[in-house]
C-alpha cells in the first residue's frame, strides 16, 4: 500500500508557473540589460541576491556596472541613495521580506524622503516560495503603502515586468516592485496593445457578472477563473491594477461604477490587512459607493511551509480557489 | 605652491583657530535663538570643523552644489547646528539666518535635512545612514572618475549602529580611497556615557580591524588635526581614511565644560552672555 505521494517544498520553489504555461526566463534581468544598453546611468545592485533575483543577467553582460554589497540589505539601500546622489539610477534587488523588514528605515529617510531615484527590486512577494514566514513577504505592501513618496508596482507576469523596467528607467523618483523571477508565465501578451504604465489600471476583461480587482501574480490567477467561468456562462471583468501606489482611483470607480450590481472582487498576492483590497475598499467608502465587496487574498498569521501549490491551494489564491470564491454569494 | 602650504604652520593654525572661535560663537547665537540645543558638540566640534571646511575640503561657498565639490555627509542629524555654524563661516549661509535659527519655515531646522539647507548633503538624524550613504556616494564619484572626495562627520554613538558597521566592511572592501571618515569621540549619549551606554573602545582597533587607514587625534588640538587631515588625504593607501577625534563637549566655555549633563544643554536666558564672554576671554578677544 503506497501512501500519496507528498509535494516537496523545492516544487516550484524558484518559480510560480504552472508546467503548460508559456514563460520567459528572467524577464528583469534580460529588461535590464536592454535598457541598461540605451542608459549608461542604470547600474545593478544586490545583497547576495545576484542569482535570486535575476539580476545575474545584468552582471553578466554589464559586468562593471554591477556592484556586489554582500549580505547588508541597509547598506544596500544607503548605497543605492548615495549612488542616485551620484546621479545614477540603482536598481536594488534582494528579497521582499529584507526590503520591507530590515531595511525600512534606510528606504525612508535615505531614498523616499529625498525622492532618490532608486529602484526596489524585490524577489519572492507575497506567498511565492515555501520556506515559511521568514521568505515570505505577506505585509510588504502593508508595511509601504504608509511610506511617503514612494510607488509601489506589483506586475503580473513577464510581459509586464520588461515593461514596467522601461518604465522605471523613464520615471524620475523611488519605485518598489515585486519581482517575479525564474521562469515567469506570460499572459498578458493575449490582450492586444497591452501596456504598463506606472499609475494606470487596465481594463482586461469585460463581464458584468462579477468584478475583480487584482495585481501581481493573482491577474493571471483571476483572467483563468474567468477564463473557465465564461464556459459555464458567467462572465467576469478583470481589472489589473499593477501599481498600489500612486492608486488609480479614477480607472477603478469608473470601472465600479459601470455595472453597479457587480460584485467587487479585490485579488492580491498579500495579507488580506494594508494591501489593495484595503486601499479599494477605501476609495468606495470615501466615494460613498455601495458594492458587494470580497477580498481574496492572504490571510492574517504567519503562513505554513511547504510545496508552493498546495499552500496556494490552502490560502485561497490558487485558481481553482479563486473560482470556488468567486461561485460564493457575497454578502 | 599654495598659500598654505607655504605658510608656516603656526599661521595656518592661527588662521583656523580664528575659524574654530568664529564657528563656536555663530552657534552659540544659534543656541540662544532656541534656549537650548546640542550647543555642547558643537563647541566640541568646531575645531575639526575648521579643518574640515578652511583646510581639507574644496569648496565653491557661492555654489554649493558644484559638481567638484568635496561632500560633507552630517549623519548625525542633531549636529546641524554646528555644521550652520561652519556654513555660516564659510559663506555658504548667509549670518541672518541665525535669527531664525529652528523657527518655523527657516533653512536651519533644528535636526539637519536635505531638502532644506544649502550645503547639507543628506538627511540625518536617523543614526547609521551617513557612511553607508557615503559608499554609495563614493562609488558613483569612482564611476564619474571625479576627484572629489567624500567626508562623513559620524559620532561614536553611531558606532552603536550595526548599519555603520555594514559600511565599514564594504568601504574597505571597495578600497574607497575617496572615502574619509571623521569620528567625534565625545563619549557622551543621550543617556549616558558613551562607554557605559555600550562600549566600543577600543574603536581604533576595530578600524584598523576592518582594513582602514586610522588616525587618533585630541579633536581640539588643531596641530594635531592639521597634520591628521593632511596626512590622511596626502596618503596614497588604497583604503578609505578614518580621523578619530577625541573631543571635550562644551570646549571653548568653561562652564560648560563642566557641565555633567552636557549631551542637550539648556541654559538660562541669563547664562548666555556668560557663554559668549567667556569664549571671547578664552580666544583673547576683548
Amino acid at each position: 500500500m503506497s501512501a500519496k505521494k507528498k509535494l516537496k517544498t523545492s516544487a516550484m520553489i524558484a518559480s510560480i508557473a504552472g508546467a503548460d504555461q508559456p514563460t520567459t526566463s528572467a524577464p528583469f534581468g534580460h529588461a535590464l540589460v536592454e535598457a541598461a544598453k540605451k542608459n549608461p546611468k542604470i547600474v545593478g545592485m544586490t545583497a547576495d541576491l545576484g542569482k535570486y533575483t535575476d539580476l545575474h543577467i545584468f552582471a553578466q553582460a554589464c559586468p562593471d556596472r554591477y556592484y556586489q554589497m554582500g549580505m547588508a540589505e541597509q547598506l544596500l539601500m544607503m548605497a543605492g541613495a548615495g549612488m542616485a546622489r551620484e546621479g545614477f539610477i540603482p536598481f536594488v534587488t534582494t528579497y521582499s521580506v529584507f526590503a520591507s523588514r530590515r531595511a525600512y528605515d534606510f528606504i525612508c529617510l535615505a531614498i523616499a524622503e529625498e525622492k532618490l531615484n532608486v529602484k526596489i527590486v524585490s524577489a519572492l512577494p507575497g506567498l511565492t516560495t515555501g520556506y515559511g514566514p521568514s521568505h515570505q513577504a505577506t505585509e510588504d505592501i502593508a508595511i509601504f503603502r504608509g511610506m511617503p513618496n514612494l510607488t509601489i508596482i506589483d506586475p503580473c507576469d513577464a510581459v509586464d515586468i520588461e515593461q514596467s523596467v522601461q518604465a522605471m528607467v523613464d520615471f524620475d523618483g523611488p519605485v518598489y516592485l515585486r519581482l517575479l523571477r525564474g521562469k515567469v508565465p506570460r499572459v498578458l501578451d493575449r490582450f492586444e496593445g497591452y501596456q504598463f504604465e506606472i499609475g494606470k489600471a487596465k481594463r482586461l476583461l469585460d463581464g458584468e457578472d462579477a468584478l475583480i480587482i487584482s495585481s501581481g501574480l493573482m491577474t493571471m490567477r483571476a483572467i483563468e477563473a474567468a477564463d473557465e467561468l465564461r464556459e459555464t456562462g458567467t462572465n467576469v471583468g478583470v481589472l489589473h491594477c499593477a501599481t498600489i501606489k500612486p492608486l488609480d482611483t479614477d480607472t477603478i470607480l469608473e470601472e465600479v461604477r459601470r455595472y453597479p450590481e457587480r460584485p467587487v472582487f479585490v485579488a492580491e498576492n498579500h495579507s488580506i490587512i494594508g494591501g489593495l483590497g484595503e486601499s479599494i475598499a477605501s476609495l468606495l467608502m470615501k466615494e460613498g459607493i455601495s458594492v458587494k465587496f470580497s477580498q481574496i487574498g492572504l490571510p492574517d498569521e504567519f503562513l505554513d511551509a511547504g510545496a508552493l501549490p498546495t499552500l496556494h491551494d490552502r490560502y485561497g489564491i490558487s485558481t481553482k480557489e479563486v473560482i470556488k470564491t468567486l461561485k460564493q454569494p457575497v454578502a | 605652491m599654495s598659500q598654505t602650504a607655504t605658510a608656516s604652520r603656526a599661521d595656518v593654525v592661527e588662521v583656523l583657530r580664528q575659524r574654530a572661535y568664529k564657528i563656536r560663537r555663530h552657534a552659540l547665537r544659534m543656541g540662544e535663538v532656541q534656549g537650548q540645543g546640542y550647543v555642547g558638540q558643537a563647541l566640541g566640534i568646531a575645531d575639526v570643523l575648521a579643518v574640515s571646511y578652511f583646510r581639507a575640503m574644496k569648496l565653491d561657498p557661492k555654489n554649493p552644489d558644484w559638481e567638484g565639490r568635496d561632500r560633507f555627509l552630517l549623519s548625525i542629524g542633531h549636529y546641524a547646528i554646528a555644521l550652520y555654524a561652519a556654513l555660516i563661516e564659510a559663506g555658504v549661509i548667509s549670518d541672518e539666518e541665525i535669527e531664525d535659527y529652528g523657527s518655523d519655515d527657516s533653512i536651519l531646522p533644528m535636526s539637519g535635512m536635505a531638502g532644506y539647507t544649502p550645503g547639507m548633503e543628506i538627511t540625518g538624524g536617523s543614526l547609521g545612514h551617513g557612511l553607508g550613504i557615503g559608499v554609495g556616494m563614493a562609488l558613483g564619484l569612482k564611476r564619474k572618475e571625479s576627484a572629489s572626495r567624500i567626508f562623513n562627520l559620524l559620532s561614536d554613538g553611531e558606532l552603536n549602529e550595526g548599519s555603520t558597521w555594514e559600511a565599514v566592511a564594504s568601504a574597505a572592501h571597495w578600497k574607497l580611497d575617496n572615502l574619509i571618515a571623521i569620528v567625534d569621540v565625545n563619549d557622551q549619549q543621550a543617556d549616558d556615557k558613551s562607554s557605559t551606554v555600550l562600549n566600543y573602545e577600543p574603536i581604533a582597533d576595530k578600524w584598523v580591524a576592518f582594513g582602514w587607514e586610522t588616525y587618533r587625534v585630541d579633536g581640539n588640538d588643531l596641530e594635531a588635526l592639521v597634520e591628521a587631515f593632511d596626512s590622511a588625504l596626502a596618503s596614497d593607501a588604497n583604503k578609505p581614511r578614518v580621523i578619530i577625534c577625541d573631543t571635550l563637549m562644551g570646549r571653548g566655555v568653561p562652564f560648560l565644560e563642566e557641565r555633567d549633563k552636557n549631551h542637550f544643554i539648556r541654559v538660562d536666558e541669563n547664562e548666555w552672555s556668560v557663554a559668549l564672554k567667556q569664549l571671547d576671554e578664552v580666544y583673547g578677544v576683548q
